[in-house]
């Protein structure tokens, strides 16, 4: 058992340590060490996952397995061979012992029972030496003898008969005869078997020869009383035997005989010699000597076998034989049959006490071994679990090789489905584009179309297909978004951006509606968040665009007002704001408590307990930015405010007819706030507003630098006049960013103490439109004070509501006021404003020494530009190039088109004319074009022809700016003289660019000032008085230029310019010029 | 990343290229010019010059295998040349070009035939350049980059 537990154990163990069977599996294979090595390496996970990558990868290794699983059942086969041979060897050798046991146990039996029957002969002999011998007469005699004998036959069982013989000397013979009355008969020569054969007395009853001694049977028990007087020693085999008895002195034993008369199969006769007085260590002369008598037996020994086999129950399972071997060669049965047994036999050795003979017994089982059950079911049991074990391995292997063909299937579909994601984001975005792009078309169409002549139906009819177009736009926008949102697709950019100017463009954006519907809209930005963030502003932009447009949509009045804080500045000054609250609102509206909005914000559970967060949040490079969208609009339902975020959720479906919108943009707000790594969050009180408040996480740009900050404006004081704290608020931010000094006034009658007690000049006033309405009365009292008492009066700036109903109120008093500054503020607006108001130069715009790309943008906007060039790339370039500062560029590759194209009435503002063109140059062309232009004017002049055909221009005269790579001045000069109005080089540089756009925009602008005074006074529309007396009003403008071409020269003149002197100024130029003109001017006067 | 090793490589392989006066400033502007307007505005005033290029110089090796060679002509051709050369910034085709458009005003065809070798020679090497850059380019935006914008 130990040993198939200890077989058994390894496929058991296989179940719990893959390692060991692939160890143990190893061994069959010839990879065994790169086996144990990978058993060494790997763990049983990482095992599988290498059988499966290593064995399954390839067709190849597919077949290894299968190998692997014969040799396992093959082996196992063997093994159970094994088992069975094992087993069932044991149980022989088992069986084989247990015979053995039986086998000796009966032998020792047999020889013990003999034993007995030996003792019990002698003691007869001991008897009989005793009453025979020893008395004279003899108290035995025959009957005795008998009778005696037939009474101690019980004890001894195996003994069937016993006769003693005397031994007579020859010379006693004649008396013994005589004593005995008979006659000492010898047995038959020829007999063979010993004298106990019955049958053999009566034939040989002669007398015996004449002997030295003779052995005469005197006593016999009855059955054997034949035997009497026979004498022992003629018999041949008897005779030995007594020789022999005589000789040792014990009993011995003839060799076994048939005994037929009782009919038993066997028997032996035992001899026992009779010696009379001596002593142990007595030679055998003198045992021979000494004997007197002897003493025979006949065993029966099948008798005793069979008794003795009757006493032991287990007689029938074994044969028994009993041999007597003396002689091996002819070994004589004395117990048994002759049927030989099956199987295995055991022979033990009998000794009965004689010496010389030898007796063996064998034993056989009668029954043939049972068939070794054990051995059977353990082997196929053994078997049977290899086989399962194979069967699980095969079943294992199978699966594995499924999953793995399923897994490569799944791989491929998932490649598919990946590809077919792909290929429909790539169909969305394609779609989207295409779509936009025509619709595009169509809703620029249908602006176009709205500014012809449409009766009211169809106007209205035209202004819902744009709005609808609108919507489809930024549906589809907003659509691909949230597909890329959804998709993770959507990344941040990280660029350094001015938060202020994204939100200024932002409020610009909706300044329309904002106008449109009388809402103040106001940003205000922290002075704490830095210049510069890096983040992703075009994100940024959408959500604050999409927050304020939500706002705007549901606000019929009040404000909207846009803050952005530092978190840590909010919650710092969290409990300053509270009290004044609800009314010190932008509008005066009360406002829901934005505060609630970013109550649930986790930033703010963070940061709130402590200062220390605080600390550690100024040290990195990270901003966080809160900004709210604040609005008193309608609020949002209750009920509603749960799914605002929700993606398509809108508060009712009455709202998206009203307002229309897809209900996408907050849950877009939403991921990009949250890939912002910020939150957002609301609250809004129905009828009173909402506020909506996000957080975005940005870091701080090493540069500072403001482009407003630096402006003309710096150092400046302004006071700002305003009833509303808040609102000034926003007024002093955005004076802030000009670097100008702003001082809050709420009081207006406070405003004449602060403008002159204060020992700062404050070189503006802004005033709140609707504190100036307030107040009406009271202004005009002081600025007549301020202008009694100052030389230097600041300039009063108003700003205004773009709402209409506040334009028309206080007209009056509008003297006062240098410039109206239109609300939204922005910084970029309200530096022009101030510009105009406080006079300082508007004419050099590249003071900062930026680009003039702005001013040239404003140029050149909407311009209509013709292009010509013969070369496709020239023309590409300079056409890009136009087109970047917003011209509308038409393109002409021939002078001839060029002309055809300029014939009046056109509509080009501008022509840039290469020189270098095939068939006619440019110069030709603009010779041309000039006196085309020369004939109609000369047409208009003369009437021959309606001003209206010519688009009601009277002098018609296209700036053609030749375009040239040419740097010798000699074209240049050529350039002047056909015609044109200046020349760029190509290709383009902005700043040239600029230059020869604006080149005479001053001087062209006085001139055209002057000319339209003249006018006035010629057609006496204004007095002469006004105008200092001076009929005919011209400036002599001089041109400082360090050109010294010619050409230069023409050109001033053609403008209007009455001469130039070159840089650096020479004296004698400068006289010649200056006097020239002022005879000029003397005349022109006259 | 990959996009920030190849507008490394960019602007590496750019600055040799401006450096070796292949390209110039004019260059710079044209970048400056695209916009999301015209995303490809270099790309496509860069192949046209190319091919335009390459019509020009077929024309002007037309030209000088005449017998006669017809100067105004020619001067015309090298003239539109360096035009577009100059539009592009390929500043040494256009150098090339103005030394040819001197040899074609002083009637010097053995001049002619050399500058004419010297700017074929100049236009391939500059439209390897281009070539390089606008596929530079083109791995940039594939890598979802940015294409830097050059300065001198």
């Amino acid at each position: 058992m130990v040993c198939w537990w200890a077989i058994s154990d390894i496929p058991m163990n296989w179940f719990i340590d893959a390692q060991i069977m692939e160890q143990r599996t190893g061994y069959l294979s010839d990879k065994s060490n790169l086996w144990l090595e990978l058993s060494k390496k790997l763990s049983v996970r990482d095992w599988r996952n290498h059988l499966c990558n290593q064995y399954f990868g390839s067709k190849v290794r597919g077949t290894w397995w299968r190998k692997l699983l014969f040799l396992w059942v093959a082996g196992w086969l063997l093994g159970s061979l094994w088992i069975f041979w094992f087993m069932n060897s044991q149980a022989v050798e088992k069986r084989r012992e247990t015979l053995a046991s039986m086998c000796d146990e009966r032998a020792r039996m047999l020889q013990d029972q003999f034993n007995v029957s030996m003792n019990h002969l002698q003691a007869l002999a001991i008897l009989i030496s005793t009453f025979h011998h020893a008395k004279e007469p003899s108290a035995v005699d025959q009957i005795t003898f008998s009778r005696y004998a037939e009474r101690t036959a019980f004890e001894r069982p195996l003994t069937s008969g016993v006769a003693y013989a005397v031994k007579v000397l020859h010379s006693e013979r004649e008396q013994f005869e005589k004593q005995q009355g008979w006659r000492i008969k010898r047995m038959d020569s020829t007999e063979q078997s010993p004298a106990w054969e019955e049958d053999a007395d009566l034939v040989n009853e002669e007398t015996s020869r004449v002997q030295g001694e003779y052995a005469p049977v005197i006593f016999a028990q009855d059955t054997y009383k034949h035997v009497i007087s026979f004498d022992m020693l003629t018999g041949k085999e008897d005779c030995e035997n007594i020789l022999r008895a005589r000789e040792s002195g014990k009993g011995v034993l003839t060799a076994p005989f048939r005994l037929l008369k009782i009919k038993k199969t066997g028997g032996y006769s035992d001899i026992c010699s009779l010696q009379v007085r001596l002593t142990s260590n007595a030679t055998p002369a003198e045992r021979i000597q000494a004997a007197i008598g002897y003493l025979g037996g006949i065993f029966d020994v099948e008798a005793l076998v069979d008794k003795l086999l009757h006493q032991l129950s287990s007689k029938h399972s074994i044969i028994v034989n009993v041999y007597d071997t003396t002689n091996p060669d002819e070994p004589i049965s004395m117990y048994g049959s002759n049927m030989t047994g099956t199987g295995i036999c055991h022979i033990s050795t009998l000794n009965f006490g004689d010496p010389v003979r030898k007796h063996e017994m064998h034993c056989r089982f009668k029954q043939k071994p049972p068939l070794p059950w054990l051995a059977i079911t353990t082997s196929i049991g053994t078997l049977v679990i290899a086989l399962l074990v194979g069967y699980i391995f095969h079943a294992t292997v199978s699966r594995i090789a499924k999953v793995e063909d399923d897994y490569r299937q799944m791989m491929e579909l998932k490649k598919r489905a990946e590809a077919a994601d792909v290929a429909k984001s790539q169909f969305l975005a394609t779609v989207s584009h295409e779509i936009r792009t025509p619709m595009n078309g169509v809703l620029g169409m249908l602006q176009m179309l709205m500014d012809t002549d449409l009766d009211i139906t169809q106007e209205d009819y035209v202004r819902t297909a744009q709005a609808s177009g609108k919507a489809l736009v930024s549906l589809i926008n907003e659509v691909l978004d949230q597909a890329k949102i959804e998709s993770g697709k959507l990344e941040l950019e990280a660029v350094p951006f001015d938060l202020r100017a994204v939100l200024d463009d932002i409020l610009s954006l909706f300044y329309g509606k904002a106008q449109e519907k009388g809402l103040e809209l106001a940003v205000y930005v922290s002075d704490q968040v830095p210049e510069i963030l890096v983040g992703d502003h075009g994100r940024i932009r959408q959500i604050i665009t999409n927050l304020i447009g939500n706002s705007i949509k549901f606000t019929e009045r009040g404000h909207i007002y846009l803050t952005v804080h530092l978190i840590k500045e909010v919650m710092t000054s969290l409990d300053m704001e509270t009290e004044a609250h609800s009314t010190n609102t932008l509008s005066g509206f009360t406002v829901a408590d934005r505060r609630r909005s970013w109550e649930r914000f986790e930033i703010c559970k963070l940061e709130l307990p402590g200062s220390d967060p605080y600390l550690s949040s100024t040290t990195s490079d990270l901003i966080n930015l809160i900004i709210s969208v604040e609005d008193t609009g309608v609020g949002i339902p209750l009920e509603a405010q749960s799914r605002v975020f929700t993606p398509f959720m809108q508060v009712g479906p009455s709202i998206s007819r009203i307002h229309g919108g897809t209900g996408i943009g907050l849950s877009i707000s939403k991921c990009l706030v949250g890939l912002m790594k910020g939150e957002i969050g609301f609250v809004s009180e129905p009828q009173i507003g909402s506020t909506f408040t996000f957080t975005v996480v940005l870091s701080r740009a090493c540069t500072t630098s403001n482009e407003y900050k630096s402006s003309e404006f710096h150092g400046m004081n302004a006071l700002v006049v305003d009833h509303r704290p808040a609102r000034a608020k926003v007024t002093k931010y955005h004076l802030q960013r000009l670097g100008i000094n702003a001082i809050l006034e709420i009081d207006p009658n406070q405003v004449l103490a602060r403008l002159t007690s204060g020992g700062l000049t404050t070189n503006m006033v802004l005033i709140e439109k609707e504190t100036w309405s307030k107040g009406n009365s009271i202004w005009p009292s002081i600025i007549s004070r301020l202008k009694d008492d100052q030389l230097d009066i600041p300039k009063v700036l108003l700003l205004a509501n773009p709402s209409s109903s506040v334009k028309n109120n206080s007209t009056n008093s509008m003297e006062y006021i240098s410039t109206i500054i239109t609300k939204p503020l922005r910084a970029s607006m309200l530096q022009v404003s101030l510009r105009r108001a406080m006079g300082c130069g508007d004419g050099e715009p590249s003071r900062n020494g930026r680009p003039p790309q702005l001013s040239l943008h404003s140029l050149l906007h909407e311009k209509q530009i013709l292009v010509v060039d013969d070369n496709i790339v020239n023309l590409r370039v300079a056409a890009g190039a136009l087109k970047k500062y917003g011209a509308e560029v038409t393109c002409a590759d021939n002078g001839k088109k060029a002309i055809s194209m300029l014939k009046p009435p056109h509509k080009f503002d501008a022509c840039f004319m290469d020189i270098q063109m095939p068939e006619m140059d440019g110069f030709e062309a603009t010779k041309r074009i000039r006196k085309m232009e020369a004939d109609t004017n000369n047409q208009i002049k003369h009437g021959e022809v309606s001003v209206e055909t010519f688009g009601n221009v009277l002098h018609w005269h296209v700036p053609i700016l030749a375009m040239t790579a040419d740097v010798i001045q000699a074209t240049h000069e050529q350039c002047l003289r056909c015609g044109m109005d200046g020349y760029v080089s190509k290709p383009f540089e902005g700043e040239q660019l600029y230059r020869e756009v604006t080149r005479f925009e001053a001087t062209k602008r006085i001139r055209k000032m002057e000319a339209d005074t003249n006018n006035q006074i010629k057609h006496g529309e204004v007095s002469v008085e006004t105008f200092g007396n001076v009929l005919h009003w011209h400036v002599p403008i001089l041109a400082m230029t360090a050109d010294v071409i010619q050409a230069t020269h023409e050109q001033c003149l053609r403008c209007g310019m009455d001469g130039y002197v070159s840089k650096p100024f020479e004296g004698e130029q400068l006289y010649r010029e200056v006097t020239r003109f002022f005879k000029t001017v003397t005349k022109k006067n006259q | 990343m990959e996009s920030d090793r190849l507008q490394k490589i960019y602007i590496d392989f750019a600055s040799v290229v401006f450096r070796e006066e292949f390209l110039d400033n004019q260059y710079t502007q044209l970048q400056q010019l695209q916009d999301e307007s015209e995303p490809k505005f270099v790309l496509q005033v860069g192949t046209l010059f190319l091919e335009d290029s390459e019509k020009l110089l077929n024309g002007l090796r037309s030209i000088l295998d005449q017998q006669d060679v017809d100067f105004e002509k020619l001067d015309a051709c090298v003239r539109k040349l360096m035009g577009s050369s100059a539009s592009i910034g390929a500043k040494r085709v256009k150098n090339v070009c103005m030394a040819f458009h001197n040899s074609c005003k002083n009637g010097s065809k053995e001049g002619c035939l050399k500058c004419l070798q010297q700017v074929a020679q100049e236009y391939l090497l500059v439209k390897r350049k281009l070539e390089t850059l606008f596929k530079l380019e083109k791995q940039i935006l594939a890598a979802g980059g940015s294409v830097p914008v050059l300065s001198q």
